[in-house]
């Protein structure tokens, strides 16, 4: 059984050490998520529209964004009534020198009053324990609203609406612990009490999410077990961070379109090998290859990461192996002095850096021997992409097989124009020069 | 209904800066280019070249006050799109391949090269210039059947032979590869014989020298038209930025937001405004220039309670939020309950660098049918103003360096 010992995030204010915690059972009484504070319980509710059609083009000026504003005018209240630990606006923070602009943070409230804990890394699913830490027990005020699908086509808000156990809502919670403003876990069907997995519905609901938000730097992103997620009660994390991350700004090479109009690539030119997954007919396509992905990574028990960046428009994926070597002893010391832990939002090139030395010293290269270290070797990387792809049934193109790939791209062109109604519509043909 | 004023000022911010017959002169060019306001939310065309309608298959009407995603599609390379997103934030120029759409749905290829335009008296971003060279097939080596696709258009066919492009070559990596050294001197991570993203269409030598041609035309064109202004541009940022006023990435983001609000500088004397938001100067009937630089108890009037502005004035000191309830004026004299919340505004060192006061008019049942209360949504412009200026610190960081 391989272990590491790290200092867990606090999450939120009602997640105590486990010790404690134990002892706190019984009487509640803090209004917290559970069925004894639950009943008369009541919460905003965002149903969002339920399209099928990715928005492409908008020929049209995006409607107000509604939930944009929501999120923020929620959170800025949040920080008004004095919920988190710290003031993140107040953390120095920059883009590092260099073509890819890496971004640094100096957190140093962030880890305090926590002795590190136990996590084991080398089981990506586990069963669900309810006597640790989950989102059931967070205070009340600490949720923001209820966000759920609409029953038609159009965007629903209810100011009040009650918390309807047998529906099980999901919501948006803060995290009183943020590495950038507007930090939130977005946690579906929350009494259901899911263990930190990827199923269909949960990542169909994330993707609404970065859509409906409607703005760019809002992104979402997902970490696995062992994969540097700390609380095994399903969640996705957001903020909001209004500069490019590294890794979008990363070529990428096309390697296959799968079913959906959905296009795969591989991540180039970047410390950690990855698949981007953009396109689809329709935000399903999207979603479900992506699931299908994450779901055929957590079954083989390889840890990943997932970001949703672009309004929805682009997932990345991303299978590491860093807590597993760190287990192991085959992280240097020097890395690990830095006590970054490389989640979804590190490996995407946002660093929180616990020491003024290393946020003063941080530097490009730095920031990609850290996360050379958290990718996988290029042979067991295309080992688990043969892995996905048997699993989502595609077939891989070699990049020798350009003449296959050229069909590939015929057909690609058929298919645009039967989206575009009828609408004669000469696509794209990019043509092969050796 | 939101956008009454609109007509004028996307004609005034070309009126503003050139002489009167600028945009025949600008017409006569051969060159298909757009220009922007990014002073104006949402960043709009104010200017299409008669060449680039002619490209885009649109009438002038349909794109001024449009953002220039308008031409963008299904196909379009994201990655690009980003790329140009954040050429604007830190005001500079780009050169990128795009997959445009013409008005009837066809995609084509441009090499599209935007560049910034300064102003000379304060080194302010004044507009961006958006050339668009149409990317010239190229006939394929094995000439296969498929080395030219018929362009077949059930519209106005006539006129688009050089502009509506079916295809380009796929790219292959070799000479894109030197670009992305650029990019990455890190590349011996991959090797280098890989493929880029295939839908990245290159264009040729000849392309970029046509869009070098016509950015100096355009400017050359622009300086002398502006001259006879006494409000000359340049395509340098000539004297260090003026911080009188916010910089044009910060105005873009803050652009974006819909609300009644100013920002406030603390740190210069009397605490002036250096940003108004048009709904600012909806509600209130000024204009942004007989705003800039005052301080916002303008608004006051006779029957205003002084008490108010000592409250306002110790949330300043003490870097506090407040919320308080204000009669202010407007520049009629009619005057209207103002709930004002001002809240100390962080740059990227976390130290405070601006107040935020959002307006909101009491009086105005405009908001009623919004389902998000009036004090989510006024808190909501603090957040949106908190993050726009924490991230464009963190850019500014990176140009100074």
């Amino acid at each position: 059984m391989l272990r590491i010992k790290r200092v867990p995030t606090v999450l939120s204010n009602y997640q105590k050490e486990e010790a404690e915690e134990a002892g706190a059972a019984g009487g509640c009484g803090r209004n917290c998520m559970r069925d004894c504070c639950l009943p008369g319980a009541k919460l905003p509710l965002y149903a969002f529209r339920n399209s099928d059609k990715v928005e492409s083009s908008d020929k049209k000026e995006p409607p107000f964004a509604f939930l944009d504003s929501l999120l923020l005018g929620e959170w800025e209240d949040r920080v008004e009534r004095g919920l988190f630990r710290y003031d993140v606006t107040a953390c120095e923070t920059k883009v590092i020198p260099g073509d890819y602009g890496f971004v640094a943070q100096l957190n140093e409230g962030r880890h305090l009053k926590k002795r590190p804990t136990e996590f084991r890394v080398d089981k990506v699913l586990q069963p669900f324990d309810g006597s640790k830490f989950n989102f059931t027990k967070v205070g009340q005020e600490e949720v923001l609203f209820q966000f759920e699908s609409s029953e038609d086509d159009e965007v629903k808000f209810y100011p009040n609406a009650p918390i309807n156990v047998e529906r099980s809502p999901s919501v948006v919670a803060i995290n009183v612990s943020p590495i950038e403003y507007g930090h939130v876990l977005l946690i579906p069907r929350i009494l259901e009490c899911l263990p930190q997995r990827i199923d269909h519905k949960s990542f169909l609901l994330a993707l609404h999410m970065a859509i409906e938000a409607k703005n760019p730097y809002f992104r979402l992103g997902y970490n696995s077990l062992g994969a540097f997620a700390t609380i095994n009660h399903l969640h996705f994390q957001a903020y909001y961070l209004a500069v490019p991350f590294p890794i979008e700004k990363a070529p990428t090479r096309k390697i296959t379109e799968f079913k959906g109009g959905v296009v795969i690539s591989e991540i180039l030119k970047y410390p950690v090998r990855g698949l981007v997954f953009e396109g689809g007919y329709s935000v399903e396509d999207l979603s479900n290859a992506v699931s299908d992905s994450c779901i055929c990574l957590q079954d083989n028990n390889i840890p990943y990461n997932v970001l949703i960046s672009d309004s929805g428009r682009r997932v990345f994926l991303l299978p590491q192996c860093y807590a597993e070597k760190q287990a192991l002893g085959e992280v240097s010391s020097e890395l690990l002095d830095t006590q970054v832990n490389p989640a979804v939002w590190e490996i995407s090139g946002h660093m929180v850096l616990k020491r003024k030395e290393d946020y003063n010293g941080a530097s490009q290269e730095k920031a990609w021997r850290l996360l050379a270290e958290v990718s996988l070797s290029q042979e067991r990387f295309q080992e688990v992409i043969v892995i996905i792809f048997e699993a989502i049934t595609c077939a891989v193109i070699s990049e020798s097989e350009g003449l296959g790939e050229e069909e590939e791209e015929e057909r690609d062109v058929e298919d645009v124009d039967e989206v575009r109604d009828g609408i004669m519509v000469v696509a794209q043909e990019c043509l092969v020069q050796h | 209904m939101e956008q009454q004023p609109m007509d004028t000022s996307f004609e005034q911010s070309i009126n503003n800066r050139y002489s009167f017959w600028v945009r025949e002169a600008l017409d006569e060019l051969p060159h298909s280019f757009t220009i922007t306001d990014p002073s104006i939310s949402g960043h709009p065309i104010v200017f299409a070249s008669r060449e680039f309608l002619k490209m885009s298959g649109y009438s002038r009407e349909e794109v001024i006050g449009k953002n220039g995603r308008m031409f963008q599609g299904i196909r379009t390379n994201r990655r690009s799109v980003m790329e140009i997103r954040e050429a604007i934030r830190e005001e500079r120029s780009i050169q990128v391949s795009l997959l445009n759409y013409h008005k009837n749905g066809t995609p084509f290829w441009i090499l599209f090269h935007m560049f910034p335009v300064f102003s000379k008296e304060d080194g302010r971003v004044i507009h961006f210039v958006g050339v668009q060279v149409p990317i010239m097939p190229k006939p394929r080596r094995s000439g296969s059947e498929f080395s030219r696709i018929e362009v077949n258009l059930y519209e106005n066919g006539a006129g688009f032979r050089d502009t509506v492009l079916g295809f380009c070559r796929r790219e292959v990596c070799s000479d894109t590869v030197a670009e992305l050294g650029r990019i990455s001197n890190l590349d011996q991570v991959l090797s280098a014989d890989t493929e880029l993203t295939d839908t990245a269409c290159k264009a040729s030598d000849l392309e970029k020298r046509r869009a070098n041609t016509a950015m100096s035309n355009i400017l050359s064109m622009l300086t002398h038209y502006s001259e006879s202004m006494g409000r000359l541009v340049s395509d340098k940022r000539c004297c260090p930025h003026n911080m009188s006023r916010v910089g044009a990435s910060l105005n873009i983001s803050l652009g974006r937001i819909k609300q009644s609000f100013v920002l406030t500088d603390p740190h210069k004397s009397d605490i002036p405004i250096v940003y108004a938001s048009d709904a600012f100067l909806e509600l209130t009937g000024y204009s942004r220039h007989e705003v800039l630089g005052r301080n916002s108890r303008f608004l006051s009037g006779k029957e205003t309670d002084v008490s108010t502005h000592l409250q306002i004035t110790n949330s300043i000191q003490t870097g506090k939020p407040c919320t308080v309830c204000i009669l202010n004026y407007r520049k009629d004299g009619s005057p209207f309950w103002n709930s004002l919340h001002i809240s100390p505004v962080r740059n990227s060192s976390g130290k405070i660098a601006y107040f935020v006061e959002v307006q909101m008019d009491l009086n105005c049942g405009r908001h009623e049918n919004q389902n998000v209360g009036p004090e989510i949504r006024q808190l909501s412009v603090v957040g949106a103003v908190k993050v726009a200026v924490r991230s464009s610190g963190m850019i500014a960081t990176t140009s100074d360096s």
